[in-house]
């Protein structure tokens, strides 16, 4: 093996019943190197990363770690024995143990916990690394950002050589990503190794050194970052070339009804117990609109109080002009309201239940108790959807949790389009899924708005509410700080209402 | 600037906890008087309870850990009733080193198998320490159906051994000191509550099963051995049930089917009053000892108040055990919100 | 395809109590065949009625199939179990005689005999559902875990069932009200079987004519996203709790009515544990969600088939329990994931040797 590897592996296989899901891929990574994985959902990245922590077990090919040789790993203790670190995009700390011993707990020699050693050595490697917090505090009482840092400390403190960032930023703001990104270069100087997974290609293009691609199960390739404009990049991991990823706008045109200047929806003074500052705001029939600020701004915490998600605690909402209250869910989806929210597992799948369940959830609840479907009517409502948005699955019968990320929030934006909304929100659609139904989404959008209904998109990605939005809320620290639309509707503009300067 | 002491989630219910069992006691004292100035009455409740004590300590780690064993109960009256046959045997050649060795036998012979199907096989605790319980009371009639008290000499001695504590007592009527004493149960009780105090506290171990009990999933991404962990937290509960029925056994002398009913239910509502949240992650022995007590002085009150119709006492646990449980319940979401 | 695809997987679940009572009877038809035989017997009171083994699998697995269409509502939406359901029998039944008697424990006479009685089946149901009321706000409103919450009543019931009739065992004079728990004259299938099959009907037709099963489906499965969807979590868990508070009081109905008298300690002791039994015998996932009621239903008169089979071959009542953990570990042992994991490895080890001999 090279002597600047760290690892090598070789002709991977791994198989699900049914399913390839990793075949005859090849990776490798050297010291001192933040190498990008990336692909689309299900292109196998998870499981290649499952291989090389032990969480699964690999069913063909070679693992040849530096100064180990080859070698076989069954578990994730296994992994952390041979210094390869994980840190996932969920936190997987205990939030009941303290900082200190999130760090350490899991490994070491000897039956008994030294506290004060612990805590010592924990406070030295917390001011290290620059992470605010301190070693006898209660994990869950931390930040998510501070957390997930915390996870890295332990990493970073386990000698590792591989190190694994697995989806590490998609909650984190700007700030907090740039704080990780230098402590990930900190590290790079020491030495370590990073397998860097993320969706968003920005971050690859800062950070990284190397990329390799995976596509359904295969190796597309490695390249340096420098031999692969994003363009490429975007194409390798469809495995097609896009040309329809820059401008999709133009194409579509908008509303073009009589009623195009009528407000739909109007709130002033709304307010929530989620902590955001009283708003006002409106939009008109066949808009598309968007809240747009770091995360953590209150966006999505507007469009929860839009909705009734989140309680209501003042303010007045007015339906096509008429004054209306919404005091939950139902109360909106009755006024024709819809929502799809921003955590796609835990507050939008129904895990268990068939696609056809999920997609019938809404406009069932809304028809009433004491009125079910019938099986025929149920199932000609999912199977119309599924053709509609071009939904990949076995049958409506599958339980939507064995459907991919993508396929899976097409289901909950078929079951509020079912529902035929005349006010569909829309909070991060398309975050941790694949660009190809990244672009579906966005399309989809703006032909609903053209054929007239009013849309308000999130995203954390900016071009991505450029390329759908006609006007932007820009919302700073709970507040909304600004309103963007026509000529302004620019990165620059948005980043700099973002951060403040217009505001002088 | 002085930094605000934030208490974690253990100790905020432990303080909870022992706040309440002191101003219950108090108000005891000050509203019923007589009896509950009495050191003896205050050690009786060890005395009666030194079982439960020990059940209930077990309790606590599998709670900690996130499960939950109900076999409990059936194992003490499996343990005293094996013990009371062995010792009784017409021959009359048991001996209490047999019999303790019986006690223990059992105790983690349950732990093995109550904790490979729990840890190894991923069965609900519940189901199998219910199947566990099922068992226990079904053998516990066909070892011997009826109830019956042991007449062997040594055992007796053991039984009445009391160990009397130095300075405090009580005048009796006759005006001679009479001090206060414990039985030999009430000793083991609280070494085991003072080891397994250490065991949680310092030992990897013990923080393993927080950690396992806090999340599961993350404990296994942290290197933890989840399974071991769990198996170890099952056979630690199910001996400590061995050891808790011969203390049992000692206290009462006699074996029976009947024995240590409810105790499982008893032990659970200890473990949560003490502080220890059935979610797992979140608990404290001492907390646990507490909730024992805290029990008890209520049963006590109960019976001095006059209420002494069977009924107070289900009653005013079950309104107790309410109580705390609306405590937590809404300390945590306060929390949460936080 | 896909279609018999579901339809098997549904089948599956249903399969699990099936083959076990297929395997109960098996052993008892070749121990001894006359179990199955159902004979017509003229009994005390004068009746001609039908009796065998399976006549008494059908009349005393009543209460249990009651209970668990309960059960398996409350599992599905809470991801718990209610262990109080013995207690609250004792405490709906007890508040019965205490109508029907009218406080009196030796009365000679029940006054408007069909009026009370159905006065007392009402007071039953609502003190049977206060209880479920009581559950269900411990579990949907401040968030205890059922079992826990459940606890509270399970310690506490039966002494409220005592205090109730001031600790008295009211007896029923009147020997009509022994028809609810036995047989009608006149008619030889003893009365629980109608008792029964009526509250499968009504629980078939709630399911078919309204969204009862999706909702709790849906809460058990992601409460979060069942609330974004319009659906009042804490309402669907705490209606589960109440439904099971009716189902007890018809459960304690026929308990009452078997002896015409109650004895607060023994009454329906243990059957919490038949009933969590019956929704786990039947497939059912005891951590919440997806659920299949026939199954539960089924599951119940496999345990009662257990006992009546043990109690064949002269197993002591006491003793019972045991028998009955035995079977339920070896059970949940073949239907663990893990074991059945090991088991398709072997099977399909097995399997390729054999494909290579053939080729």
């Amino acid at each position: 093996m090279d002597e600047k590897r760290v690892l090598e592996m070789r002709g991977i296989y791994k198989i699900f019943p049914a399913v390839k899901a990793l075949q005859n891929v090849d990776f490798s990574l050297n010291k001192g190197e933040i190498h990008a994985l990336m692909g689309e959902n299900g292109a196998g990245k998870s499981t290649l990363i499952k291989v090389l922590t032990g969480v699964y077990e690999k069913d063909g090919g070679t693992i040849e770690l530096q100064g180990e040789g080859m070698v076989n790993i069954h578990s994730p203790q296994d992994a952390q024995k041979l210094g390869i670190s994980t840190v996932y995009q969920e936190i997987t700390l205990c939030p009941n143990l303290t900082v200190a011993e999130n760090m350490f707990i899991g490994r070491g020699k000897g039956l008994i916990t030294n506290w004060k050693q612990m805590n010592a050595e924990a406070d030295k490697l917390l001011k290290m690394l620059d992470i605010p917090a301190s070693a006898t505090q209660q994990l869950g009482s931390c930040s998510i950002a501070v957390q997930q840092m915390v996870a890295i400390a332990r990493a970073v403190d386990m000698d590792c050589k591989v190190l694994i960032l697995d989806e590490p930023t998609s909650s984190l703001d700007e700030q907090e990503v740039e704080k990780l990104f230098g402590l990930m270069r900190d590290l790079k100087e020491m030495g370590v190794g990073i397998i860097f997974v993320t969706h968003f290609l920005d971050q690859v293009y800062e950070v990284c050194d190397k990329i390799t691609v995976l596509r359904d199960g295969q190796l597309v390739g490695e390249y340096d970052i420098a031999d692969l404009p994003r363009v490429q990049l975007v194409a390798k991991m469809l495995g097609k070339e896009m040309d329809d990823l820059s401008d999709i706008k133009g194409e579509e045109g908008s509303y073009q009804g009589e009623d195009a200047d009528k407000k739909i929806f109007e709130a002033t003074g709304l307010q929530s117990d989620a902590g955001i500052h009283p708003f006002d705001f409106y939009i008109k029939k066949g808009e598309v609109n968007g809240f747009t600020g770091l995360l953590g701004s209150g966006r999505s915490e507007c469009v929860r109080a839009i909705f009734g998600a989140d309680k209501v605690l003042g303010g007045t909402v007015k339906m096509k002009g008429k004054e209306i209250k919404i005091n939950k869910p139902l109360d909106a989806m009755k006024n024709g309201i819809a929502y799809l929210p921003e955590d796609r597992k835990v507050d939008g799948i129904i895990g268990d239940l068939s696609v056809r369940d999920n997609i019938i959830m809404a406009l069932q609840v809304l028809t009433g108790f004491w009125k079910p479907f019938s099986k025929a009517k149920a199932n000609a409502f999912a199977d119309e959807y599924i053709k509609k948005l071009n939904i990949k699955t076995a049958s409506a019968d599958t339980p939507i949790k064995s459907l991919s990320g993508g396929n899976q929030q097409k289901v909950i934006l078929a079951r509020w389009l079912l529902m035929h909304p005349e006010y569909l929100i829309l909070d991060e659609p398309t975050r941790g899924i694949d660009v190809g139904t990244k672009v579906d989404i966005q399309k989809l959008v703006l032909e609903l708005a053209k054929e007239g209904m009013s849309v308000t998109f999130i995203s954390s990605e900016t071009d991505e509410m450029l390329r759908t939005c006609s006007r932007l809320i820009v919302m700073r620290d709970r507040k909304v700080v600004g309103e963007l639309s026509g000529e302004d509707l620019t990165q620059n503009k948005i980043m700099s209402t973002i951060a403040g300067e217009s505001a002088v | 600037m002085k930094k605000k002491i934030k208490l974690n989630d253990s100790n905020l219910l432990l303080v909870i906890t022992i706040v309440i069992f002191t101003l219950m006691y108090l108000g005891a004292i000050i509203f019923q008087g007589g009896g509950f100035t009495k050191p003896q009455m205050f050690f009786n409740q060890f005395n009666n309870n030194a079982a439960l004590i020990i059940t209930a300590c077990g309790m606590s780690v599998v709670m900690i850990t996130g499960g939950i064993d109900i076999s409990v109960g059936g194992v003490v009256a499996l343990v005293s009733m094996c013990c009371a046959v062995y010792l009784d045997n017409p021959n009359g050649n048991g001996t209490i080193g047999g019999s303790i060795l019986i006690a223990l036998g059992i105790g983690i012979a349950y732990g093995i198998v109550q904790g490979f199907l729990v840890a190894y096989l991923d069965i609900q605790p519940f189901i199998v320490s219910l199947a566990g319980m099922f068992f226990a009371r079904g053998m516990t009639t066909i070892v011997n159906t009826a109830p019956f008290n042991v007449e062997n000499e040594k055992f007796k001695a053991l039984k009445l051994t009391k160990v009397t504590i130095p300075f405090i007592g009580s005048i009796n009527k006759k005006g001679e000191f009479s001090p206060a004493y414990v039985e030999i149960g009430v000793i083991v009780a609280l070494l085991i509550v003072i080891l397994l105090f250490v065991v949680l506290r310092w030992t990897k171990l013990g923080r393993c099963f927080y950690a396992v009990g806090g999340n599961k999933q993350s404990a296994l991404m942290l290197g933890i051995n989840v399974r071991r962990t769990k198996f170890l937290s099952h056979l630690i509960c199910s001996t400590l049930a061995g050891i808790a029925g011969y203390v049992y056994f000692l206290h009462v002398g006699s074996g029976s089917a009947s024995h240590a009913t409810g105790m499982e239910m008893q032990a659970i509502a200890s473990s949560i009053i003490g502080g220890t949240m059935l979610t797992g992650g979140v608990g404290n022995i001492i907390g646990t000892l507490f909730g024992v007590l805290s029990l008890s002085t209520i049963q006590n009150i109960v019976s001095l108040a006059g209420l002494d119709q069977a009924w107070w006492t289900g009653i005013t646990i079950a309104a107790m055990l309410g109580i705390f449980l609306i405590i937590q319940s809404v300390v945590m979401a306060q929390r949460k919100k936080a | 395809m896909s279609k018999n695809k579901t339809k098997k997987f549904e089948a599956g679940q249903i399969l699990i109590p099936l083959i076990a009572l297929i395997l109960l009877a098996l052993i008892n038809l070749i121990v001894d065949p006359s179990f199955f035989k159902i004979t017509p017997v003229v009994n005390n009171s004068g009746n001609t009625v039908l009796s065998g083994y399976l006549i008494t699998i059908l009349d005393y697995g009543s209460e249990l199939g009651i209970l668990a269409i309960g059960m398996t509502l409350v599992t599905a939406a809470s991801g718990g179990q209610d262990i109080s359901v013995g207690a609250t029998i004792a405490i709906a039944g007890s508040a019965m005689l205490k109508i029907i008697c009218g406080g009196v424990s030796r009365p000679t006479e029940v006054k408007n005999y069909v009026v009370t009685v159905i006065v007392a089946f009402v007071v039953a149901c609502i003190v049977g559902m206060l209880c479920g009321a009581f559950n269900g706000t411990l579990v949907a409103v401040f968030k205890i875990q059922p079992m826990i919450a459940t606890l509270i009543l399970f310690t506490a019931g039966r002494s409220i069932a005592a205090w109730i009739n001031n600790n008295e065992l009211p007896i029923v004079p009147d020997p009509r009200f022994a028809y609810f728990g036995g047989f009608i004259p006149g008619i030889p299938i003893p009365t629980t079987v109608f008792i029964v099959a009526i509250c499968i009907v009504i629980i078939a037709l709630v399911l078919k004519f309204t969204n009862l099963g999706l909702y709790t489906q849906a809460v058990g499965i992601n409460e979060k996203s069942s609330k974004l969807n319009g659906i009042n979590p804490t309402f669907i868990k705490f209606l589960s709790f109440v439904i099971l508070g009716l189902c007890v009081a018809v459960a304690a109905l026929i308990k009452v009515s078997r002896l015409s008298t109650i004895n607060y300690s023994v009454i329906a002791k243990d059957i919490e544990m038949d009933a969590i039994l019956a929704v786990a015998l039947g497939g059912n996932a005891l951590s919440g969600g997806k659920f299949n009621m026939w199954s539960s239903i089924l599951g119940a008169y496999v345990i009662q088939f257990l006992t009546t089979t043990l109690y064949k071959f002269h197993v002591q009542s006491d003793a019972l329990a045991a028998y009955k953990a035995v079977v339920v570990i070896i059970l949940v042992v073949f239907s663990a994931p893990t074991v059945r994991e090991f088991f398709k490895k072997l099977f399909s080890f097995k399997k390729k040797p054999a494909q290579k001999g053939v080729a």
